[in-house]
């Protein structure tokens, strides 16, 4: 019986969380690299769809983001009907000419034509929309778009 | 003389602050998207210009307001897109085109150079449904790219693409760029959308 207790007694050594530290670190570096921080606040609903004939983007300070799609549930008192938003900002058609126009003097001149527009545009926007915005584009001769996509099959966007 | 040792900082709260910190770096990111489709947009011109293209050169693909997808005026399924744009752009059928492995029927293209893609849309579509059927449009181009590719030179289109960013040579380079341009005058991507009807 002795016996048995003794063994009770040599109970497990504590763990050591000396390593602890080190271990947060990493996790902790790993994230502050892999961290974009959002440039804009969005004010719409933005899930983008899916598509996997993609390409990626490269010049992160070459592109112009256009968002679309409905107010998000906070911005509820805008309306119903899909919107626009440039900036941070609830846009109309029109001022889409006078952004782009402004982000293309902000570039130096050897780089604007390599400025490229990434629509963001959510999922359920209805084309016309979309229409309208390419066709503001064309106006203002930014003719490199990028469709933003998730990676995923295309088939889901039909769902 | 009698050296004065620093005390020894406690390290016990690294671990906190670093939690701390953790979170509110796991909080604030968003894996922001940066890839999508490239395309880019036709000039804006004053008088449309009148392309006349033979009627069997022309494939037309609409999407309807209830994201319904015809091909030349016949509903077809979704999955099927790619194999029938493929099926048209590799046909082959007039022209002397020694790389097509269609099936050269006279009722589709002549060549690939020939052929034309229309993408219709109206404007209740949805931008989910347009960028789905783009997306096996591009599909059926890059597809074909990457078997020429693959089939003269032994690397994948993309594979010739990717090879650029690489460090090379300026000649390298050049013919690197010679090969992509080779390839994409083989197929060269002939989409066009007409403005959305209401």
């Amino acid at each position: 019986m002795s016996k048995f207790k003794n063994k009770k007694d040599n109970s497990l050594p504590e763990i050591s969380t000396a390593s602890l530290p080190d271990i947060v670190f990493m996790l902790l570096f790993f994230f502050m690299v892999a961290t974009v921080m959002r440039e804009h606040t969005l004010m719409v609903k933005n899930e983008l769809p899916f598509a996997n004939q993609v390409e990626k983007l490269d010049r992160k300070n070459l592109i112009m983001n256009v968002y679309a799609g409905k107010p998000s549930s906070r911005y509820k008192s805008f309306g119903g009907a899909a919107r626009i938003q440039l900036n941070d900002k609830f846009a109309n058609l029109e001022d889409i000419k006078a952004f782009v126009l402004a982000e293309r003097a902000a570039k130096r001149e050897s780089l604007r034509p390599f400025l490229v527009t990434s629509l963001k545009v959510d999922k359920g926007t209805n084309m016309g929309l979309v229409g309208d915005i390419k066709k503001e584009l064309r106006e203002v001769n930014a003719l490199k778009i990028n469709y933003t996509t998730k990676k995923g099959e295309a088939s889901d966007n039909l769902k | 003389m009698i050296r004065r040792l620093a005390p020894k900082v406690n390290a016990e709260s690294m671990a906190d602050i670093a939690f701390l910190l953790l979170i509110f770096f796991l909080v604030s990111t968003t894996i922001e998207t940066d890839s999508g489709i490239s395309r880019k947009l036709p000039p804006l011109q004053d008088k449309p210009t009148d392309a006349i293209i033979k009627k069997n050169n022309l494939l037309r693909v609409a999407i309807n307001q209830d994201n319904m997808l015809s091909v030349d005026d016949e509903l077809v399924d979704f999955k099927n897109l790619k194999a029938i744009a493929i099926a048209f752009l590799d046909n082959g059928g007039e022209l002397n085109c020694d790389y097509c492995r269609g099936e050269k029927i006279k009722s589709s293209s002549d060549h690939p150079t020939k052929a034309v893609i229309s993408l219709v849309n109206t404007r209740e579509t949805s931008y989910g449904a347009y960028i789905a059927v783009q997306n096996e449009l591009i599909g059926a181009y890059r597809e074909l790219r990457s078997r020429e590719s693959m089939r003269l030179f032994g690397v994948s289109f993309d594979g010739l693409k990717k090879s650029l960013n690489e460090k090379m040579s300026k000649k390298e380079k050049n013919a690197v760029k010679e090969r992509i341009k080779r390839i994409q005058l083989m197929y060269p991507e002939k989409l066009t959308e007409a403005e959305s009807k209401s």
